[in-house]
C-alpha cells in the first residue's frame, strides 16, 4: 500500500515541495500581516512611550545629559523603599499562594455548576473599587473597628490589636485585592488536569497524599507560577492600598515615583525610578522563567 | 412682513455671530484641585470675579503641579489659570511654567509680600491646626505643639501628615522655637524633633479625608489637621475640639499658564480674585478658610462668630505662623526625602 502511494510521489516530490514551501511562506506572511495593526498599536502605545521614558531619565532639570536621576537612588530613602517594595510584594504573593491554592483546588474538585457559583465569591471583589475596599478594611481593622470591638467584647483581648496603619494592614488589604489574580489562572490549569491521572496513580498504589504530591501538584505548577508572577508584578506597582493602610510607614516604589513627579521639575527624576523598577522586574521574571522552565504569563510548559 | 422677517433674521445672525466671537474671546478656563474646596472657591471667588469682567468661566480639575506642567509643555495649554497650593505655585514659577502677574492690573496691596510673587499670587489661606478628642483629654487639653510633643503630660496616640510641609514647622514649635523664629527652617532640629515624637505617632496620614476619619473614629487622640477638615468632624457630632494657637497658615494661589491665549483677560480675572471686595466673601462663605488679602477684613464688617472661625482674622492670625512657600519650593526635594526616610519602617 505504501509502495503504491510512494512510487509516483518520488518523481514529483521536488517541484511539489517547492510550490508548497512557497505557498506556505506566502501564507505565513499573509497571516503575519494580520497582526500588523496590533503590532503597530503596541509599538505606538507601549514600546515608544517606554523608550521615551528611558530616554528622559538621562536628562536633568535644564535638559542637560546627566546620571543624577540614577545617582539619587543611592540615597537611603530610595534604597529602603526599593527593598520594602519587594518585601511587601513577596509577602503578599506568599500569603496569596497559601490562601489561594486550597481555594483553587477545592473549586477544581467540585462540579462545574457548584464551582461556578463559588467562583462568584472569588470574582466579586473585582467589581468593587480598590479605594472602597481599602476603606472597608479600615473600618474593620482600626482600633475602634469591628474586629477589635468584637474581640474585646468577647473578652479575648483587653486592648485593641494594631491591625492596621502598619505592614500587617497593608498585607491584608493587598492580599484581598490580589487573590483573584492567583486563583483564576491556577483554577484554569487545575481544571485542565485530567482526573484519569489521579485514578492511575491510585491504581499504581499511591496514597491520596502521594498522588497529590507526585501527580497533581507538579501538573498544577504552570498555573501556579503564572499566578505568582502575575501577583508579584502587580504588587510592585501598588499605590492606594499601602498609602492608606500602611499608616505612612510602608513605603512603596510607586509612591516614590508619584512624589518625584510632583517635587522634581524634570520628568527624568521620576522616569529613572520607573526604568529601574522595570529592569529589575524583567530580570526577576526572566530568572523565574529559567528556574521553573515555564512561560510565566501563559502558564504552559 | 417678508422684509421684516428677513431683516430680523439678519440681525439675529449678526447678533449670534457677534456674541459668539465676544464669548470666545473672553472664555477663561480655570483648573483647580477639584472636590468641595474647588466648588466653594468657584462660588466664592472665581465666579463673581469672572462675572465682573464679563467673561465666561469654565472650571476643570487637575491633580497637582505635574498636570499643570504637562499642559504648559504641550505648547497649547487647555487652561488659562491654575489654582494650586502656594508651594506648588513657587515650584512652577521656578520651572518657568507661568506668565508674570501684571501688577499694573493686579493690585496686590494687602496680600503678604511672600505670597505676592512675580508669577503667582495667593488667593486664600487655610490653617494646619492642633485638634484633639475631648473624651480623652476633657478639661485639660493640649494647648499648643509643645503639649503635643509632651508625651508624659499628654499620653495618647497622635497623627501627623506624611508630607513634610507644615509638619516641619510644627515640629520646631513643639521643640520650643518661637513663632517668629521658625523661618528659615532649621531642618536638622526639626527632623530631630520628629524623630523624638515618632514612637507616639500611630498614623502618618496621606489625605485630608483620612485625617478627618482618624479623629472622628477615635483612631488617634490628637493630630495635626487642616482646619477645614475639622469642620466636618465637629459637624458630625464627634467629641473633637481644635485651637488656632500655633497653627500654620498656608496659602492657595493662582497663576496664569504660559502659552494661554487669554492672558489679558486672565490678568483682570486675577485682579478681581484678590481684590478686598471679592476676598471679603471668604470668611462668611468658606468657614475655617481665610482671605489672602488682609484688607478684606476692612472691606466689610463681620460678626464676632465669623471672625472667631476664620483662620485669617487678625485675632486668629496673630496666634499662628505664616508659611513661606518660597522656602519650601527651594528645599522640598531634600527635605521630602529626609522626612520620608525618617518615618518609614
Amino acid at each position: 500500500m505504501t509502495m503504491v502511494l510512494n512510487h509516483p510521489g518520488i518523481a514529483d516530490a521536488e517541484p511539489n515541495a517547492d510550490a508548497l514551501k512557497r505557498r506556505g511562506s506566502r501564507e505565513r506572511r499573509a497571516l503575519a500581516s494580520l497582526t500588523l495593526p496590533g503590532a503597530i498599536l503596541i509599538f505606538l502605545v507601549l514600546i515608544l512611550p517606554i523608550g521615551w521614558l528611558f530616554w528622559l531619565s538621562f536628562f536633568g532639570p535644564s535638559g542637560e545629559a546627566t546620571l543624577e536621576n540614577y545617582a539619587r537612588m543611592l540615597k537611603p530613602i530610595y534604597v529602603r523603599t526599593f527593598i520594602s517594595t519587594f518585601e511587601v510584594a513577596g509577602l503578599v504573593t506568599l500569603v496569596c499562594v497559601l490562601l489561594g491554592y486550597p481555594v483553587a483546588y477545592l473549586l477544581s474538585q467540585l462540579s462545574e455548576r457548584t464551582a461556578g457559583l463559588l467562583m462568584i465569591f472569588v470574582v466579586l471583589p473585582f467589581w468593587t473599587s480598590v479605594l472602597v475596599r481599602t476603606y472597608a478594611w479600615l473600618v474593620l481593622l482600626q482600633r475602634t473597628g469591628l474586629v477589635n470591638t468584637w474581640l474585646i467584647d468577647a473578652g479575648v483581648i483587653s486592648t485593641p490589636l494594631p491591625l492596621v496603619h502598619n505592614m500587617l494592614g497593608t498585607v491584608i488589604g493587598m492580599v484581598h485585592v490580589m487573590l483573584p489574580f492567583l486563583i483564576l489562572p491556577l483554577y484554569a490549569s487545575m481544571r485542565a488536569i485530567d482526573p484519569v491521572y489521579m485514578r492511575a496513580a491510585a491504581n499504581c498504589g499511591a496514597t491520596p497524599s502521594q498522588a497529590f504530591r507526585q501527580v497533581f501538584l507538579p501538573m498544577s505548577l504552570p498555573g501556579l507560577t503564572a499566578g505568582i508572577a502575575l501577583v508579584f508584578v502587580l504588587c510592585l506597582g501598588f499605590f492606594v492600598t499601602p498609602a492608606l493602610l500602611g499608616g505612612g510607614r510602608v513605603a512603596m516604589w510607586a509612591m516614590q515615583i508619584a512624589n518625584n513627579i510632583s517635587v522634581y521639575g524634570n520628568w527624568g527624576a521620576a522616569s529613572a525610578l520607573g526604568v529601574v523598577l522595570l529592569v529589575v522586574t524583567a530580570i526577576i521574571l526572566y530568572a523565574f522563567k529559567r528556574l521553573f522552565r515555564v512561560d510565566t504569563f501563559e502558564g504552559v510548559r | 412682513m417678508h422684509k421684516s422677517v428677513k431683516h430680523g433674521l439678519i440681525t439675529a445672525t449678526a447678533w449670534v455671530v457677534l456674541s459668539t466671537t465676544a464669548m470666545a474671546a473672553d472664555t477663561l478656563t480655570l483648573a483647580g484641585l477639584g472636590g468641595k474646596v474647588q466648588d466653594d472657591l468657584t462660588a466664592t471667588l472665581f465666579k463673581p470675579s469672572a462675572e465682573k469682567i464679563g467673561a465666561e468661566l469654565r472650571t476643570e480639575s487637575h491633580d497637582g503641579i505635574a498636570a499643570v506642567r504637562v499642559q504648559v509643555q504641550s505648547g497649547a495649554p487647555g487652561w488659562d489659570v491654575a489654582h494650586l497650593g502656594a508651594e506648588d505655585c513657587a515650584i512652577g514659577a521656578a520651572e518657568g511654567l507661568f506668565e508674570p502677574i501684571d501688577y499694573s492690573v493686579v493690585n496686590g496691596e494687602g496680600v503678604p509680600e511672600g505670597v505676592r510673587a512675580k508669577n503667582w499670587i495667593a488667593t486664600n489661606t487655610y490653617s494646619v491646626v492642633l485638634a484633639w478628642r475631648t473624651d480623652k483629654y476633657g478639661d485639660n487639653p493640649p494647648k499648643d505643639w509643645k503639649d503635643f510633643w509632651d508625651v508624659e503630660k499628654f499620653p495618647g496616640r497622635r497623627a501627623l501628615s506624611v508630607y513634610p510641609q507644615e509638619m516641619m514647622e510644627i515640629a520646631l514649635l513643639g521643640d520650643g522655637v518661637a513663632r517668629d523664629q521658625v523661618y528659615p527652617l532649621d531642618t536638622k532640629r526639626s527632623l530631630a524633633a520628629i524623630a523624638k515624637i515618632k514612637p507616639s505617632v500611630s498614623v502618618w496620614w496621606t489625605s485630608g479625608a483620612q485625617s478627618a476619619q482618624l479623629l472622628k473614629d477615635g483612631e488617634v487622640d490628637m493630630e495635626a489637621i487642616w482646619g477645614s477638615r475639622i469642620a466636618g468632624v465637629i459637624a458630625d457630632g464627634a467629641p473633637v475640639k481644635f485651637t488656632y494657637q500655633d497653627g500654620v497658615i498656608g496659602f492657595g494661589c493662582v497663576a496664569i499658564l504660559k502659552g494661554s491665549k487669554n492672558v489679558a483677560a486672565a490678568q483682570k480675572f486675577v485682579a478681581n480674585i484678590v481684590s478686598p471686595e471679592i476676598q471679603a466673601r471668604i470668611p462668611t462663605m468658606m468657614g475655617y478658610y481665610g482671605p489672602s488679602n488682609k484688607k478684606a477684613f476692612e472691606a466689610k464688617q463681620f460678626s464676632a462668630d465669623v471672625l472667631a472661625q476664620s483662620n485669617a482674622s487678625p485675632e486668629n492670625a496673630a496666634k499662628q505662623v505664616t508659611m513661606q512657600p518660597t522656602w519650601w519650593s527651594e528645599n522640598i526635594q531634600d527635605v521630602q526625602e529626609d522626612f520620608k526616610n525618617l518615618i518609614v519602617q
